[in-house]
């Protein structure tokens, strides 16, 4: 037996399930079918224990008292700091900055990064698929610089050709900033040797983790990307934080993104020095029962094993794109291979809205919409696409059902 | 699997119909009036034409654009209910049809004074989809008011 197949045999998709307190819930009285994950995923009961523990037990601002709960909430934030420096493979803790989310992360390499070292001529690299998050930031920093933007474009076909992004790499690309995962072709970006070709020009490569983080191994050390931005909720954690990875030497020469409290070391009116990394960025009382939550969530995906849920949610997939592909008038968007754990769709004659409210109405949550990557449904030519994405806890009953209810819908809308 | 009595409401027949085969859709050249209508949540656009007489009468109303179900067949159920009115009454058809579709599910409905239009109604069942039933009649009061884009969020 394979490796792969030990490892589903192994995975015990109901135990899961039970250990998620919002799956018992019954949309319109259906059972719930929650495949809204690239949207944001669930809480595992572990998760709102530690926020609440947090809490009850050791609540206080950080970094300000020097009383006993000062100290342990400290502690639990900081804590929270090397789990996640541990689960990306950074090699040291103060790479790891606090942020808002995936969006703040990017936003804040843009001004400050791009503030700093950006001048007129120089290239932003983004690709077409890129989420609005890692588009916007980019048109901020380039009015305020001169920079210009350039798009790695898609092949006719949807398909992404790496060559496409080697050959758009020049002297005056300064810095990279792509998707690790796709929240809509649902692809693995190969960016091994754009990280790569990147550096041999000097340039520096951000990754949006967000859709990634939660369905792979990710190793930023391995990878050598500059900066590794993703969001908790997306991983099973709360709202309100997200993760900025940066190496030291880069975020060393960085200005800081926002002042305030907790980011200095020593303020006059003349004359203000900044606190060390990574508080040097974490202007503010942070989201602390956040960051604890975070870090337990992080600790339970590996309790199930990063590998073993890939292995799932990969057979999920496949068997999600075969059921949809077998059904007259869908298209995929993107390739068939080569996913995380999205799939996302568009059927001829049948609007998403139309699509999401049906399926709704049997307890089955997918997206419909543009997904926040409008130039990517341009180039597909439509307005908008719907969206299946697959967590740790999703069954192929769920996908069973949604295939079912996607064909009894096209039925009524197009007959 | 059996339609729940919601959605066999707000996907009745009538509107299954103005959905593949709507009424009044294209350009129209010339018109007096234009407007387009944006709904960014999902990229739903419409573009309506009018055009008006001298004696303030809506001779014709076409529209084109892509969207929902619900929008499609709202614009198409708009185009003919205005066909024939008097600006005033336009006005008149989207006040009344605007505050039929945002008040609560429960409330009754005069069917009399809204005619046709009263297949729409059942997305007040559904709150997220209530934009898309209104988008068109903005998009008129916008053509109305001088023409230009409104959006609806
Ligand atoms: C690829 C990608 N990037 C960025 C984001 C933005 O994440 P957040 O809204 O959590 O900041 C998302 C989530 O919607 C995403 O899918």
């Amino acid at each position: 037996m394979s490796l792969h197949s030990l490892q589903t045999l192994a995975y015990d998709v109901e135990r899961i399930r039970q250990d998620f307190p919002i799956l018992a819930v019954q949309p319109h009285g259906k059972p719930l079918a929650y495949l809204d994950n690239a949207a944001t995923t669930q809480k595992p009961r572990c998760v709102l224990d530690a926020m609440m523990h947090y809490y009850t037990h050791l609540h206080s601002n950080v970094h300000r008292g020097v009383h006993y709960l000062s100290e342990q909430a400290t502690a639990a934030y900081e804590h929270a700091r090397d789990i996640v420096a541990s689960f990306i493979g950074a090699r040291r803790r103060e790479e790891i900055i606090f942020t808002r989310g995936t969006t703040e992360s990017i936003n804040l390499v843009a001004a400050s990064w791009g503030g700093a070292f950006l001048r007129p001529g120089d290239e932003i690299l983004l690709t077409v698929f890129e989420h609005h998050s890692n588009i916007v930031p980019w048109q901020l920093v380039a009015q305020r610089t001169g920079a210009q933007i350039r798009v790695v474009p898609l092949e006719p076909d949807g398909s992404f050709f790496v060559e496409r992004a080697l050959e758009a790499i020049t002297e005056q690309t300064r810095i990279v900033a792509l998707a690790h995962v796709s929240n809509v072709l649902g692809i693995v970006v190969p960016v091994a040797p754009i990280i790569e070709h990147a550096h041999r020009v000097g340039a520096v490569v951000l990754l949006d983790g967000a859709q990634a983080v939660a369905h792979m191994d990710v190793d930023v050390a391995e990878l050598d990307c500059d900066f590794y931005a993703f969001s908790s909720h997306k991983v099973y954690g709360p709202t309100g934080i997200g993760v900025l990875y940066g190496k030291a030497e880069l975020l060393e020469r960085m200005p800081p993104y926002q002042g305030g409290g907790d980011m200095i070391r020593r303020v006059t009116f003349e004359h203000t020095t900044y606190n060390d990394l990574p508080y040097k960025f974490e202007a503010g009382t942070p989201p602390i029962a956040e960051a604890v939550g975070l870090g337990r969530a992080l600790e339970y995906v590996d309790s199930i094993g990063r590998a073993a849920i890939a292995a799932w949610e990969e057979q999920l997939v496949a068997s999600c794109i075969e059921q949809l592909v077998q059904i007259d008038g869908v298209q995929l968007l993107g390739p068939e291979r080569g996913r995380a754990a999205v799939v996302a769709f568009s059927v001829e004659g049948v609007h998403p809205h139309d699509i999401a409210t049906f399926l709704d109405r049997e307890g089955i949550a997918i997206r419909a919409g543009h997904h926040c990557a409008q130039p990517l449904m341009d180039f597909f030519g439509i307005p908008a696409s719907s969206r299946i994405s697959v967590a740790m806890y999703s069954t192929e009953e769920e996908i069973e059902r949604a295939a079912t209810a996607l064909r009894k819908c096209i039925t009524v809308f197009r007959f | 699997m059996e339609l729940s009595d919601e959605l066999r409401q707000l996907y009745q027949e009538v509107i299954l119909d103005h959905h593949r085969a709507p009424r009044n859709y294209g350009t129209l050249e010339p018109h007096t009036h234009q407007a387009e209508g944006y709904n960014p949540l999902c990229g739903d656009q419409i573009e309506l034409f009018l055009r008006v007489n001298d004696a303030g009468i809506i001779e014709d109303a076409r529209f084109t654009g892509q969207g929902c179900a619900i929008s499609r067949a709202s614009a198409s159920l708009m185009t003919e209910a205005l066909k024939g009115k008097s600006i005033e009454e336009a006005h008149t058809i989207f006040e009344r049809f605007h505050h039929a579709v945002t008040s609560d599910p429960t409330a009754p409905i005069d069917a009399d004074r809204l005619g046709k239009l009263v297949v729409l109604l059942g997305v007040r069942e559904f709150p997220t989809r209530i934009k898309c039933a209104t988008l068109p009649w903005h998009t008129l009061e916008q053509a109305l008011a001088g023409g230009g884009t409104t959006t609806t969020e």
